[in-house]
This record gives C-alpha cells, sequence and structure tokens, in this order.
C-alpha cells in the first residue's frame, strides 16, 4: 500500500509547476520558511522553480509572533499567513523532515516520502529552551498553537500559574496566563525583566508597569527544581524559598532546531545553529539555512525581521542575485499587557565613547534613553518603556545620515505632544522606514511621486506596514510630508464639494444647528453635492433629526434610490422588500400576511441571513399597496435599504433552549425596537446569543452579546461580507441597563465620528487606543461626552415613526411612487430578470 | 423651436411637479426618458435606460454638479451621466440620448426622438 503511494505522490509533484526547471525543498513553514517561498515566487519570473515546503505542524504557517493574540480572543486560522495560491508550491503539513542525504541531493520525510532537491533551504527554526533541572517535564512552554492549546486546558480549573522566564517570551506567556484568569507569578534570573532589551532603569519601569497590573515578580531568582505537590506545581528556587501554583510555563529561551544539520555533518556554531555566510549559504553545496536556525557571523537571532531578511537573501540568490545579509534590525517593539517597550540599535551604549541621555519618570513608569554618538551627531540606538511614541520616528535614524538636531532631547517628546520631534522630513532616503519588509524612505517617496496618495495605496505598492504594523505611524507622517512638499494636502475631504471628513460635516450641522443641505453646501462648501456627499448629509441630517421623515422637503433629493423608494433596488430596477421581525420572531398569523401579500404580487421570497424575509420584484409603483397591506397587518419598515440598524438577530435563548442561560430573543428584540431606524454611516447588524455555543454569530456584528451566568458580555467591530472581523471583547458580565447604556454610548460615538461607509471595525481601527480609547469615552467619560450621547439616544428612541407608514400617510411622497411621470399606472415593459 | 415643440413634442408634466435635483421618469413614445430640474432651473431630459446595466433607472439616481457640468449618478454602479451632453463622466466612450425640453405655459415638453 505504501509503495504506490509513494510513486503516485512523485507522479504528481513531477506534474506540477509545469516547466519548471529546479526543485526547491524548504525544510520549515514559519513565518521565515513562508516568506522565502513567497518571496522566490515573486522573483521566479520565469516560473523555472518548484517548490516543496516541508511544516511540521499540521497547519498552513502562522503570525507567530500574534500567538498571545489567541488569549485576546482571536482565534487560530486568524492568525494564517496568506497561503500560496500557486501551482509551484506544494505544502506538505505534517510531514516534516526526518534526514538529509547531501551527496544524494534528497530529503526522507517522516512519512517515508523522498523529496529531491536541486537546492535545500532549512528553516526549521527553533524550540523552546528547557532548563535540564529536576521535574523539568512538569513544565509546559510557549512557542507554538499547540503549546497555546495546552496551556488553556491546563488553565481550566486553575488559578494561579508561574512563568519561569522574565524575557520578551516570558512576559508574553504570563499576559496570556493573566488573560487565562490565573493569578500570574514571572520568575526571572537577572535583576531585572527583559535583560536583553532593557537595561537597569528600563527594567524598573517595566517592573512598575507590570506590577500594577498585578503580576507577582520574582527577580535575582534562579527555578531550581519542580515537584508535583498533589498535582499542583512546586517551584524550589535558589535562595530555598518555594512557590504553590497550578501550572508552570518556561520561557527561558530557545534553541535552533539544527539537528538534521548535525546529523549531516555541516558545520555548526559555538551556541548552536547551522553557520552560515553572508549569503546564508552553509559549508554544502546547495544547502542554505536562514533564520532562528542559521547562525551568520557567530551570532543566532531570535527575531523575525532578521529572518526576513536571510529569506529575501535566499530568494535573491536562487534567481542568480547577488544579496548579502548585512547588519541586522534587531530592534525590537511591543505592547505587552498594554505596556509599550520598544529597544533599539545600540541600545547599552556598547559603542565607545558613546553617551545617553536618560529621562525617567518613575511614577508614571516611563524610562527612556537615547543613545548617541561621542558628538552628540548620530543616533546609535535606545530604549523606550511606558510610551515608545517616537520609536517609529527614532528607529529609522539609527544607521541613517541623518544629523541630530542641537538638543538630541527635543527628539522626545515626554508627554508633551507640541515638543515635537526632527520629523520625517529630517530622514534620509536611505532609512529604513519597514523593517520587515525592508523599505526605505526612499521607496516610499518614489511610490508617492508615482501616484500613492493614501495609506493603503503605499501598503499595497511597497508592502511597508503589512508586517508587524509598527511603522505606520512614520509611514502616515512620510506620506503626509512628501503629499505636503508636492502641494498636495492629505486628502480627508468628502468630496469636492465639501473640504471637510464626515465626522467634521456631523459636527458642524450638530452644533451649528443647519437643517438642510442647501444652508450647508452654501455655508461651508460649494457647488451642488453630487452621489458622495448628498446621502451623506441625508444621514447626518436623519442622525440629528430625530422625528422628522427623511423623504421630507428637499432631504428626499439628497437620498440614494433605496433610501428614496424605502426599498432595495435589485439588477433589473425592481425593488426587493424587508419588514421588520425583529429579533427574528414571528407569529403563524404574520407569516400569513407575508405569505399572501407575496403570493398576489407575485414577488419571490427568500430568508435572509439576518433572519427575516426579502421579497423581490416589486416595481416602484406597487410598493404604496404593498405596504398598506403590510403596514395594516402590524409590520414596519425593516430599514433593510439604509445605512442604518439592521437587525439583532438571536438565538432562541432559554425560554427553549436546553443550554441557554439568558432569554436572547426578548433582549434582542428589545434592543431591535430600541434602536431601529437609527442612521449611521454604514450599516449596523447585531446579534445576541443566549449561552457560550454563540449561535446567533454575535462575534460577526458590529455589536454582539453573549449571555453568561452572571449576565452579558458585549462584543463590538465584528462583521461579516469582504473583510470578516471577529469583534472584541468590550465588557464582561454587565446587567441589562449597563449593557443599554454601553451600546447607546458606542453607537452614539460610532454615529459621531465614523468616516462615510466606515464600519465599526475600520471605526476602531483608525482611532488612536482603538478599543481602549473607546471604553475610555464610553465607561470613564474620558471626553466629558457621555451625557451628550445618553441625551442623543434618548431623543432618536423617542422620536422613532416607522418611515413606511409616514409615506403612507404623505400624499407628497406618494406621489412619487409612479411608473412614468405620464403614465403613472402603465406597466414598466423593459423589467428583465423573468422567474 | 418652442412653436416646434408644441407640435411634435410630448407634454409630459407640469414644471412645478419637479423636484429641484431629482428625476421623473416619462414615456415619450416607447422611449423611456429621465427628466430633472436642477438648483438653476433648467430642464434636462436624457436616456432613462442605464447603459451599463440596461435597466431603466437614471432618473432615479441622486443629481449633484461635477465642477458647473450638473450630473445625474447611476442608482446601479454609479456611473456619472452628464445632464446637457449625455456622455459618462466616468467613461467618455459611452453616451446616453439628450433630448430637447422646454417649458410652455408651465408645462414641460419633450421632442419627439427622430431616431
Amino acid at each position: 500500500m505504501r509503495k504506490p503511494s509513494r510513486n503516485l505522490a512523485t507522479a504528481l509533484s513531477g506534474a506540477m509547476g509545469e516547466g519548471a526547471t529546479r526543485r526547491l525543498v524548504v525544510i520549515g513553514q514559519g513565518m521565515v520558511g513562508h516568506r522565502l517561498v513567497e518571496a522566490l515566487l515573486e522573483r521566479d519570473a520565469g516560473a523555472q522553480w518548484s517548490i516543496i515546503a516541508l511544516a511540521e505542524e499540521s497547519r498552513l504557517a502562522y503570525d507567530r509572533v500574534a500567538l498571545s493574540s489567541l488569549f485576546a480572543g482571536t482565534r487560530a486560522d486568524d492568525l494564517a499567513l496568506r497561503p500560496f495560491a500557486d501551482p509551484r508550491v506544494k505544502v506538505r503539513l505534517g510531514d516534516p523532515a526526518a534526514h538529509i542525504d547531501i551527496a544524494a541531493r534528497h530529503v526522507v520525510t517522516a512519512s517515508g516520502r523522498i523529496e529531491r532537491f536541486d537546492e535545500l533551504v532549512l528553516a526549521t527554526g527553533s524550540m523552546p529552551f528547557v532548563p535540564p533541572i529536576p521535574g523539568a517535564e512538569l513544565g509546559l512552554v510557549y512557542r507554538t498553537v499547540g503549546d497555546a492549546v495546552a496551556i488553556t486546558a491546563a488553565a481550566a480549573g486553575a488559578t494561579s500559574g508561574a512563568v519561569i522566564g522574565g524575557g520578551l517570551l516570558g512576559l508574553e506567556a504570563a499576559d496570556a496566563l493573566r488573560r487565562l484568569g490565573l493569578r500570574t507569578h514571572v520568575v526571572e534570573s537577572a535583576s531585572r525583566l527583559m535583560p536583553a532589551q532593557v537595561d537597569e532603569g528600563g527594567g524598573e519601569a517595566l517592573r512598575l508597569q507590570v506590577e500594577r497590573l498585578g503580576l507577582d515578580l520574582r527577580l535575582g531568582t534562579r527555578t531550581v527544581a519542580i515537584e508535583d505537590a498533589d498535582g499542583r506545581r512546586r517551584l524550589r528556587f535558589d535562595d530555598g524559598t518555594e512557590l504553590d501554583v497550578d501550572l508552570a510555563v518556561f520561557a527561558v529561551g530557545i534553541r535552533p532546531r539544527d539537528e538534521l544539520a548535525r546529523e549531516c555533518g555541516l558545520a555548526i556554531g559555538p551556541r548552536g545553529g547551522v553557520l552560515v555566510d553572508a549569503a546564508c549559504r552553509t559549508a554544502a553545496p546547495h544547502v542554505w539555512a536562514i533564520g532562528e536556525v542559521a547562525c551568520v557571523d557567530g551570532d543566532v537571532y531570535g527575531l523575525v525581521a532578521p529572518g526576513y531578511a536571510m529569506a529575501e537573501v535566499v530568494a535573491d540568490r536562487l534567481v542568480g542575485g547577488s544579496a548579502t545579509f548585512a547588519d541586522a534590525d534587531t530592534a525590537t517593539k511591543l505592547k505587552l499587557m498594554g505596556v509599550d517597550v520598544a529597544s533599539f540599535g545600540d541600545a547599552f551604549a556598547a559603542a565607545p565613547g558613546s553617551l545617553a541621555l536618560v529621562y525617567a519618570n518613575p511614577v508614571a513608569g516611563v524610562y527612556k534613553k537615547l543613545v548617541v554618538s561621542d558628538d552628540a551627531r548620530r543616533l546609535l540606538g535606545g530604549i523606550l518603556v511606558g510610551d515608545a511614541t517616537e520609536y517609529a520616528m527614532l528607529r529609522p535614524m539609527v544607521g541613517s545620515d541623518a544629523t541630530m538636531p542641537p538638543d538630541p532631547a527635543g527628539l522626545l517628546r515626554l508627554g508633551d505632544a507640541s515638543a515635537a520631534g526632527a520629523g520625517p522630513a529630517a530622514l534620509p532616503s536611505s532609512a529604513i522606514v519597514c523593517s520587515c519588509h525592508g523599505v526605505t524612505k526612499g521607496e516610499l517617496c518614489g511610490a508617492v511621486s508615482e501616484g500613492a496618495r493614501e495609506l493603503a495605496e503605499l501598503k499595497s505598492c511597497t508592502k511597508a506596514g503589512t508586517g508587524c504594523g509598527s511603522c505606520v505611524p512614520l509611514m502616515k507622517a512620510v506620506l503626509a510630508d512628501e503629499l505636503g512638499k508636492a502641494g498636495i494636502a492629505m486628502n480627508k475631504a468628502l468630496c469636492e464639494h465639501f473640504e471637510q471628513s464626515r465626522a467634521e460635516l456631523f459636527d458642524i450641522v450638530r452644533v451649528a444647528g443647519v437643517t438642510t443641505f442647501s444652508q450647508l453646501v452654501q455655508e461651508y462648501g460649494r457647488g451642488r453635492g453630487c452621489d458622495i456627499c448628498k446621502p451623506v448629509v441625508a444621514s447626518i441630517l436623519a442622525s440629528l433629526g430625530a422625528g422628522r421623515h427623511i423623504l421630507s422637503g428637499e432631504q428626499a433629493t439628497l437620498q440614494d434610490t433605496n433610501d428614496h423608494f424605502l426599498a432595495n433596488i435589485q439588477k433589473d430596477g425592481t425593488y426587493s422588500v424587508v419588514p421588520r421581525i425583529p429579533g427574528g420572531e414571528i407569529t403563524p398569523a404574520k407569516l400569513a400576511v407575508i405569505a399572501e401579500v407575496a403570493g398576489d404580487f407575485g414577488l419571490y421570497t427568500k430568508i435572509t441571513g439576518a433572519q427575516r424575509i426579502d421579497m423581490f420584484g416589486a416595481r416602484v409603483e406597487q410598493l404604496p399597496a404593498i405596504w398598506r397591506r403590510l403596514v395594516d397587518a402590524g409590520f414596519e419598515s425593516g430599514h433593510a435599504y439604509g445605512k442604518a440598524l439592521r437587525t439583532v438577530k438571536s438565538c432562541v435563548g432559554s425560554t427553549w433552549c436546553r443550554f441557554g442561560v439568558q432569554d436572547s430573543v426578548q433582549l434582542a428584540i428589545d434592543l431591535e425596537l430600541r434602536y431601529r431606524g437609527l442612521r449611521a454611516p454604514h450599516k449596523i447588524k447585531a446579534a445576541v446569543s443566549g449561552c457560550a455555543r454563540e449561535c446567533a454569530e454575535a462575534r460577526g456584528k458590529d455589536f454582539g452579546i453573549i449571555a453568561t451566568e452572571k449576565g452579558w458580555n458585549l462584543y463590538v467591530g465584528g462583521n461579516g461580507g469582504f473583510s470578516p472581523r471577529h469583534a472584541e471583547l468590550f465588557a464582561q458580565n454587565l446587567d441589562t441597563e449597563s449593557l443599554i447604556r454601553f451600546i447607546d454610548r458606542f453607537l452614539m460615538f460610532y454615529v459621531r465620528t465614523a468616516d462615510r461607509l466606515q464600519r465599526t471595525a475600520s471605526w476602531l481601527e483608525s482611532l488612536d487606543g482603538g478599543l481602549d480609547y473607546v471604553r475610555a469615552v464610553i465607561v470613564d467619560d474620558s471626553l466629558g461626552i457621555c451625557s451628550q450621547l445618553d441625551a442623543a439616544m434618548a431623543a432618536h428612541v423617542a422620536g422613532y415613526c416607522d418611515e413606511w407608514r409616514g409615506a403612507l400617510d404623505d400624499p407628497d411622497v406618494l406621489s412619487r411612487f409612479v411608473s412614468f411621470v405620464n403614465a403613472p399606472d402603465a406597466p414598466d415593459d423593459s423589467l428583465s430578470i423573468r422567474r | 423651436m418652442t412653436a416646434l415643440l408644441e407640435r411634435t413634442g410630448v407634454s409630459v408634466c407640469r414644471y412645478t411637479d419637479l423636484q429641484p435635483e431629482r428625476g421623473v421618469r416619462a414615456l415619450v413614445g416607447d422611449v423611456h426618458v429621465a427628466v430633472f430640474r436642477t438648483h438653476d432651473g433648467e430642464v434636462h431630459a436624457i436616456d432613462a435606460v442605464d447603459p451599463f446595466s440596461s435597466a431603466s433607472v437614471l432618473s432615479r439616481g441622486v443629481v449633484g454638479t461635477a465642477g458647473d457640468e450638473p450630473f445625474v449618478s447611476s442608482p446601479m454602479y454609479k456611473q456619472r451621466f452628464g445632464l446637457r451632453t449625455g456622455v459618462c463622466l466616468d467613461d467618455p466612450s459611452v453616451r446616453v440620448r439628450v433630448f430637447s425640453v422646454d417649458v410652455v405655459d408651465g408645462v414641460v415638453v419633450i421632442a419627439r426622438p427622430s431616431w
């Protein structure tokens, strides 16, 4: 059985990448192995390569750097890197290399498959280092998705945990335990946290910050043994003390996975890792090594950026280039438990004669250090703890020709935004802005001069900012600077008629009490508007004008056709009709009304994803008659046509479901009736699930509620569609009153400040501080606007009227529902969709 | 011109039936015509059939200005058509017919298309 299948596999793999003449085998599909394949595909214009990628893990390459986000609600699948949709590549999951035969030029995999190669790249990465102490096997490790799953499983029923190791990985692991609800201890043998990245001063600031978050630290303490104490873990320390916890995680470092290389006799560095030259070649011909398994010039790098750089070097070499791996960028910036930590360049002032400039605020837990050359003209490195705002600006100055301002302290904002640093103009064009993709300022400027005007364009044409994202603030600054120099303003203008953004127009209308488009465009804009600004202004007027019909007076002329006819246009010019069915709950009698109306008017019916019924094929002149019947039967508009609240979906909840812990249907109905008709920058969808099984898919909604034994968990910022997003946890175990208060404010804050057609997810992303900022505004009233937001929602709720009932009562509005102005009842013979 | 239209044109509605910056659809013979009154009081008439979607919907688009050029944006895929010229502002290789239109004694009269 085994032999034929191998032959089949060989035959298959021979057929792939037709025309390919050379064969690359990549051992390892971590982030660096993945990058190598991606980079080679891009460069291999002649399609001469076919690629076999061997992965030990049974899942496609994923963003290991973001592993801790799994504990903040991200699903493992969301971490996946872009899969290869290319016939030249075959990824073999769960079938790692077991043996390399360099002479025969083939790799034997764990399953016995033989993969021939012309070139071989080792990208096997690292494994967690577990110190050889008694009881080490009782500790967990933290590196893969599998490890995260194991930690989560071990945390079930646990109340406390310890992380052995207070470096970067250790603090990430500690954050994971904290998020799992454990009382968390961190044990570090050095005298400070993150000893590889920060100095004593930085470590002190970091200690203050993480202790404030409730972590118990034991610094300068070595763990000498772990014992099993009735199922719990007893850690013994070198000072004779001990600590009992439910679980222990090792995060003391990593070791290169160089066992395959050792076995086939490749030279190994003094502290492990395959020795390679600046081209990432090993001593054996046709064999390369990149990433954490490679030892370049005696150094092994445990960071992704140098690994990416090595992948690019080898990809270049494989297509005949001559790239070399130069100075590794070991700059690090991360947010640990909400605390910024950045370390870059010569952070420890090791260069002879270098000077250090230090600012420390122990009360705030902020520490900033700049290391400058002996003449104070060059920035050599730095450490930022507690506030790393300046990182994006400072890091590219290291190793570039940028000259420091006369007073380098000016480069640190020190909490004062007005004391701005040197600005992007001070950067030479050779400065690397995006270290993940090695994009220089010069390349960004080139893209701007070739027409890139927005951040998204700049990202897609240079790839900058698409890795870790830490350079995005600097990219924005470079973009603004370049556009400014070219006399092009960063375009926040809504359209040619208004210089203002939607949020600014909202404030103008609100504060100045503008009530018509004509007044607004005359006083604050130019021309007569367009299909962009008119619906935006219509929406703003509707959000602020509770009680006034959206089709009254001039406002009618501003509406898109859907809002104008209170129905959804279809491809043939007919419309679809969606009555509101709050929470998806409907009586048999009302179902019968829908059935009769659809039958009488010959409408096609379809159950929508939002738990209601859509009736298609209605002509404009039929809409009033259809709605007369629906309104008489007690239905009202479902706002399927509007940028407004659509539905609040629900599962059946505790009334019927044997798992339900709360009445999700009733809450969904209450919320849908509360927010119906609320006009917003984009549609708003919501859902309520009656238990953690989440049958209502609440986390795929703009706001979603999941019942707990103690109340309600509120999630915000999710959506389906083209770029699906999961909503993030906003608050836990709320009572119904607080829940509604928070949703009221969240929605009103969104309505006020979001851009046109911006869903809640991208709105949250665009806000400086994101969800934490919104939480501060809504829960802590940091802007002092909560009473305004509450009053605005109260006005909306009090002023709600059914739009279809209002239209049927207004002869002026009804007169527009005709097929032809000169033949109101003539059938429209142009309708092309036939059922 | 007015006299000619009276004889050969089709009266479709009163001028006051037209809401400023919004269209109506009229039947001229068997041709669907979209009729608009712009902010300056002018009346324009173009083909109602949107060449991009082949649906008779141009009368239902949002009316606006691009520079000084009045236009209607198709409600289907949002292409804009100049009301004076019928040319698509987003793809000048596409145009719709423009009809002569006049207001006679408060009545909007559209010339019968000659083709």
